[in-house]
């Protein structure tokens, strides 16, 4: 299906099913846990994971932080205008934690890279996972995912995004082509 | 959001608001335990600071240190400024050092702007002369919005030495180009007419604004004024326009008092005044480091365009 | 054997005899020799002049060559070189020098650089207060015998009334010009530019238009008291301006001159604070600068002056407080007044031609200058092609600084020749020596 341009990869079902199959697979491991998703949207997919735990598991609920990565990005002063910044807000001790990180498109890894080198700068996690709704492969760093989604195999020059009823009023993830090329 | 940070007038609506959402993520940077992050890692900022000035100048060195960038200090009560030395060879000499953004605060009223012709780094204005102080304006606005929902249509008085404050007028910009009603206050002497043509109101009686005021911002009066005769004497200056307790409780409960400092404490403003929780004086400087940090990282964590020294400054509409 | 130069096909522009026809013109030795049309070359060097415009060569009352004691901002070779190339066959030399032009002794050594650069005449003015101090007469007696016709303190005012009146007085026995800079050095205390909307954007000290006029006015009316000549020079406000009129009207002995840059360009343009444009007395708002073209064209104000200032770079490329006031202008005058008044249709040609050449010859009591082009008459001319357009600054200056307020600028109107006492001094747009 296809919508002027866009190619739904998964539809609001699959988003919500791959949710709670990432919950489950989460709670195959004992220890607490924290989520930490990445601001934007990581965060919103993060409170979703922690809502599907403790309905599968019961209370108590599952701390969610918030990390916004942009000052550890690699990519400062080369883009035209520096990249927008989101909030932050991890309001317990990570150290000791096990820590997933949750965002939605595990794409060239550098995002993950940076969330990392924020977090160890708020303390020393016991471990760290990663979670993501959807893996598009093109990885250029050393980094994999622990849950996944869903894989999806993609163009470099195409663009993915997750849409989600918090901030885009509904679920889906699509495909595009890159502006500027024509669909 | 321009290479250079010399005016007010070259902010918009819009990169006013950018900076002071920004410089919220690096308030909660400041709250954490590691106070840094790497976003400037290997840039060079030099605080070019010709007028003695230890508050501000921290103020910048912290803010470029909490992105981790290098920091060096040219200042005029160190060495490294010697007597002598013109501004464009000093100037000649930052740029061989590499440094990506200059820092400068000078006495001469459009100094950034003739760094700006010799340098290919980014120029911030940390105050020049009679003329602005674009940083101190931002952090005004932002600690404005802790207290308040929205600019618009907030009633603000700035009194004092409106002529000699380069405060004032980047203030009084930053106000109306945000939606604010501004009114100076002070003598004749101290209120150039010209200055409705910020978009400010201008009033002699300090006592008939204050029951209207969501903020009363009272600036520094240097005594040298008083030598000059812009007014007869210091003690009549305080009896007219100072801030005391009696008209302090004239300002509606919801409203705040400001200062940029550093304060003359009986004079503009009542020694028991300064300290009142309403007076909101040490939040100003808290919030300087933030809101510079946004600044610094704004103008330096993007290519930026090309700007000319001129570009952007308006004929005095904010 | 006589050198002879016939101009050919020229319009000639003549304010002393109101002429403005296409004619030739011959030039034998230091004289103009024939005047009219078809004339025979002969043995004359033909220099051809259709579609250019020959007119008595340009007179400046105000210039600073900064000669003795200032050589690093220009000299009186590098200035009246710089003169030649803006058509100006005589210029009035300001006396701030060092040591000041106080004396006879000064006033000839300026005179024999002048005369041996051969570039362009050059009249000292003489100091009306010793060194300039504002306390006591020059000897104004031996500095007319030395050939001065002006007597200015310009950079500074003559503050005392009682002063202004005594020398007024005094000078009124030889029929020279005293001219005043008129700036009340109190209210103008600490300023950098023209006080108003723009000196409050910019944080700049302004100085009021009242500073001037006051001066003025004081002067206006010790002249009516004295029957002395007072001169206001680089009048730049609009009240001065009414002020003047009145005085003549009143038939007080008054003249004036104006810049080209108080006739083109407005304080609004110290955004970006450009150092070129701080001048003394500062650039001012449209009314002041329309008033001042309206006095132009109708007389009141008598001349056009370039008030000339150079200043070395390392002076001027520094903060604008810092800088010392002044700009260039020899250069770019003539090219100024008829870009922005001139093609604009507010002045015609030939009155801005009198306003430069003839009226300030006038004033300088200068028989050989201003014309008229007529059989007899000193060659002091120059030709102008009044429609090439240039760009100030694009070719290097011939003044020895390049602080002028019109760099970068486009202009229309330039000198291809000048002519002193039968000589050129420029051939083809290039000075001679």
């Amino acid at each position: 299906m296809s919508d002027g341009g866009a190619t739904y990869l998964l539809d609001a079902g699959e988003v919500r099913r791959s949710v709670t199959r990432i919950a489950h697979e989460r709670n195959k491991g004992a220890a607490a846990v924290v989520l930490i998703g990445i601001a934007a949207r990581g965060d919103d997919l993060a409170r979703r994971l922690a809502a599907e735990i403790e309905r599968i598991e019961g209370p108590p609920a599952v701390p969610v932080g918030t990390l916004d990565i942009t000052f550890y990005r690699d990519d400062i002063g080369l883009r035209a205008e520096a990249p927008e910044v989101h909030e932050t807000q991890i309001p317990f001790d990570i150290s000791g934690r096990a820590v997933v990180l949750v965002d939605d498109v595990l794409f060239t890894g550098r995002t993950i890279r940076a969330a990392l080198d924020a977090l160890v700068d708020f303390g020393r996690p016991q471990s760290i996972q990663l979670a993501v709704l959807v893996d598009r492969g093109h990885r250029e760093l050393p980094i994999r995912p622990d849950y996944v989604g869903k894989n999806v195999p993609t163009r470099r020059d195409e663009d993915v995004a997750v849409l989600l009823v918090e901030t885009d009023g509904e679920d889906g993830v699509v495909v595009r082509e890159r502006e500027g090329k024509p669909a | 959001m321009n290479k250079h940070l010399l005016s007010i007038t070259q902010l918009s609506r819009e990169d006013v608001t950018r900076i002071l959402d920004t410089a919220e993520s690096f308030r909660e940077v400041g709250s954490r335990v590691i106070k840094k992050v790497p976003a400037l890692r290997g840039r060079t900022v030099v605080n070019l600071f010709y007028e003695n000035s230890t508050r501000t100048r921290i103020s910048f060195e912290l803010a470029a240190k909490r992105l981790s960038a290098d920091v060096i200090n040219f200042s005029t009560s160190g060495s490294s400024v010697s007597k002598g030395e013109s501004l464009k060879d000093t100037a000649l000499t930052l740029e061989a050092m590499g440094a990506d953004a200059i820092v400068i605060r000078h006495s001469s009223s459009g100094a950034p702007y003739t760094l700006s012709k010799w340098v290919e780094a980014s120029v911030l204005n940390a105050g020049d002369g009679t003329h602005e102080h674009p940083t101190q304006a931002l952090l005004d606005l932002f600690t404005i919005r802790e207290h308040f929902p929205a600019f618009d249509g907030l009633n603000v008085a700035i009194a004092g030495d409106v002529r000699h404050s380069r405060v004032a007028r980047s203030l009084t910009l930053a106000l109306t180009k945000m939606g604010g009603n501004v009114t100076l206050v002070g003598p004749p002497t101290l209120i150039p007419p010209e200055a409705v043509g910020w978009g400010a109101a201008i009033s002699h009686e300090l006592d008939d604004v204050l029951p209207k005021l969501d903020v009363c911002y009272m600036l520094r009066v240097q005594r040298e004024r008083q030598r000059l005769q812009f007014f007869p004497s210091v003690r009549e200056y305080s009896r007219l326009y100072g801030l005391s307790r009696p008209r302090v409780d004239a300002l509606p409960d919801h409203a705040i008092v400001m200062h940029p400092g550093p304060m003359n404490r009986g004079v503009e403003i009542a020694s028991d005044v300064a300290d009142l929780p309403r007076a909101v004086i040490t939040d100003q400087v808290t919030n300087g480091i933030a809101v510079r940090m946004s600044l610094l990282y704004l103008i330096l964590g993007g290519e930026g365009a090309r700007a000319e020294a001129g570009a952007g400054v308006e004929a005095g509409h904010a | 054997m006589p050198s002879r130069v016939l101009f050919r096909g020229a319009r000639v522009v003549d304010p002393a005899q109101g002429r403005d026809e296409v004619l030739d013109v011959l030039v034998e030795d230091e004289q103009i020799a024939e005047v009219g049309s078809g004339l025979a070359a002969g043995r004359a060097d033909v220099v051809e002049a259709g579609g250019l415009v020959l007119a008595p060569g340009l007179v400046d009352l105000h210039a600073h060559l900064r000669e003795p004691g200032f050589e690093h901002k220009e000299t009186v070779e590098t200035g009246t070189r710089a003169a030649a190339a803006g058509g100006y066959t005589a210029v009035c030399a300001m006396p701030n020098t060092d040591p000041v032009a106080d004396n006879a002794a000064v006033i000839a050594e300026v005179r024999n650089l002048a005369d041996k650069a051969g570039l362009c005449d050059v009249h000292p003015a003489g100091a009306i207060t010793r060194g300039l101090a504002g306390e006591e007469l020059t000897d104004m007696g031996e500095l007319v015998e030395a050939g001065v016709r002006l007597f200015t303190d310009d950079g500074n005012c003559v503050g005392s009334s009682r002063l202004m009146r005594l020398a007024l007085e005094y000078a009124s026995q030889f029929d020279v010009v005293i001219s005043q800079h008129a700036q009340d050095a109190e209210l103008s205390e600490g300023w950098q530019m023209h006080e108003g909307h723009y000196s409050a954007m910019l944080g700049l000290t302004g100085v009021p238009p009242e500073a001037e006029e006051i001066v003025v006015a004081r002067d206006i009316a010790l002249a009516r008291l004295t029957g002395g000549r007072i001169h206001v020079t680089h009048v730049s406000t609009a009240r001065s301006v009414e002020l003047a009129r009145e005085a003549k009207e009143r038939g007080v002995r008054l003249t004036a001159d104006v810049t080209p840059h108080h006739l083109s360009l407005l304080d609004e343009d110290l955004i970006g604070y450009d150092t070129n444009l701080r001048v003394n007395p500062p650039l001012r708002s449209a009314e002041h600068r329309d008033a001042l073209r309206t006095a132009l064209v109708d007389g009141v104000v008598d001349a056009v002056a370039t008030d000339h200032a150079p200043h070395a770079p390392e002076e001027k490329e520094r903060e604008f407080d810092l800088s010392p006031p002044g700009t260039t202008g020899l250069e770019t005058a003539l090219a100024v007044v008829v870009t922005d008044l001139v093609d604009p249709g507010i002045l015609s040609l030939p009155h801005a031609l009198a306003r430069m050449s003839t009226a300030p010859a006038r004033i300088l009591g200068l028989q050989d200058q201003g014309g008229p082009i007529d059989v007899g008459a000193a060659a002091n001319l120059v030709v102008i092609d009044p429609e090439e357009s240039w760009v100030a600054g694009e070719r290097p200056f011939r003044s020895a600084a390049a602080n002028s307020a019109f760099l970068g600028k486009r202009l229309r109107g330039r000198v291809v020749h000048t002519m002193l006492r039968g000589s050129f001094t420029v051939r083809d747009g290039e000075p001679t020596r």
